[in-house]
């Protein structure tokens, strides 16, 4: 199926990958509330790709569980990794200026939420929302 | 560079959120309105963000520190026109925008700032000024 990829390198990029994730949404069939929260957890992980991460990509695809359709994006950099996990999860926790609320609420507004990071070799973030 | 046009209504300022806001728009319209409140001895910030299909927390930072700078420059902000959508996502995301008062529509927002305007600096005060 229609797979979709994003560099991210610059705050254009992020919104970039809003307008991205939103088509694929819609052509998944998502309502629009579920279409807000994927695009607005998308919003704060491209942020996160590109802030922390030093920049990297988004790759979007749209997928099928039986009869459930949805859509799963997994974001990628090969930027300083995330140490501490649990912590960089926790609501509130920033290492930058931000609100801390990224990761913790991405992981909220999806079904499918997993972190795979390797200090000194990046970071990849998959999420998805079935319909 | 884009940048978010300020509208002068009395003593608010009107600020319609049309486009997918980057971040160098946000700084950009951060700084703009700081000019402005001073510029008009604005006494309100009304920021319309019905156009905004989303709000992350980038964004809500962003209406965050325009409300905060807005509060030491003696001005009230008030966000009008949410989507319904955006509000349920914001909930489930963590997001409060302290400091922030919404209001449903631009109308509602109008005179909510109409009211603080009327209540904390009645007009006939500002006629007597220097005339007294
Ligand atoms: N892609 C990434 N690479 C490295 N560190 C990251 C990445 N994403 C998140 N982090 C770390 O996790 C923390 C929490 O992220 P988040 O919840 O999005 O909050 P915020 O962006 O406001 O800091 C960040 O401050 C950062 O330290
Ligand atoms: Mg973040």
């Amino acid at each position: 199926m229609a797979r979709s990829t994003v560099p991210i390198r610059n705050g254009e990029d992020v919104v970039r990958v809003r307008q991205e994730v939103r088509r694929l949404a819609i052509e998944a069939g998502l309502g629009l509330v579920d279409q807000t929260k994927v695009v607005t957890a998308a919003s704060e992980l491209a942020r996160n790709t590109l802030d922390y991460g030093k920049g990297g990509q988004a790759v979007m695809d749209i997928v099928q569980n039986g009869a459930r359709r949805g859509v799963r994006i997994v974001f990628e950099d090969n930027g300083p990794g995330i140490a501490d996990i649990e912590l960089a999860l926790k609501d509130g926790y920033t290492s930058g200026k931000g609100m801390g609320l990224g990761l913790g609420g991405a992981r909220r507004l999806c079904n499918e939420f997993a972190i795979v990071s390797t200090p000194g070799k990046g970071t990849m973030v998959t999420i998805a929302r079935w319909k | 560079m884009d940048r978010i046009p300020i509208l002068k209504l009395g003593e608010a300022l009107l600020v319609t959120i049309q486009v997918d806001m980057h971040d160098r728009l946000a700084l950009a319209l951060e700084e703009d309105l700081t000019t402005r409140i001073v510029e008009y001895s604005a006494k309100g910030v009304l920021i319309d963000i019905s156009a905004l299909e989303i709000v992350d927390s980038f964004i809500g930072r962003t209406l965050g520190n325009i409300a905060m700078i807005a509060k030491v420059l003696d001005a009230d902000t008030v966000v009008v026109g949410m989507r319904p959508a955006v509000a349920i996502t914001l909930v489930e995301l963590g997001l409060s925008l302290p400091g922030v008062r919404t209001a449903l529509n631009a109308e509602r927002g109008m005179a909510m700032i109409k009211r603080r305007i009327d209540d904390g600096y009645p007009i006939s005060e500002y006629e007597d000024e220097g005339g007294s």
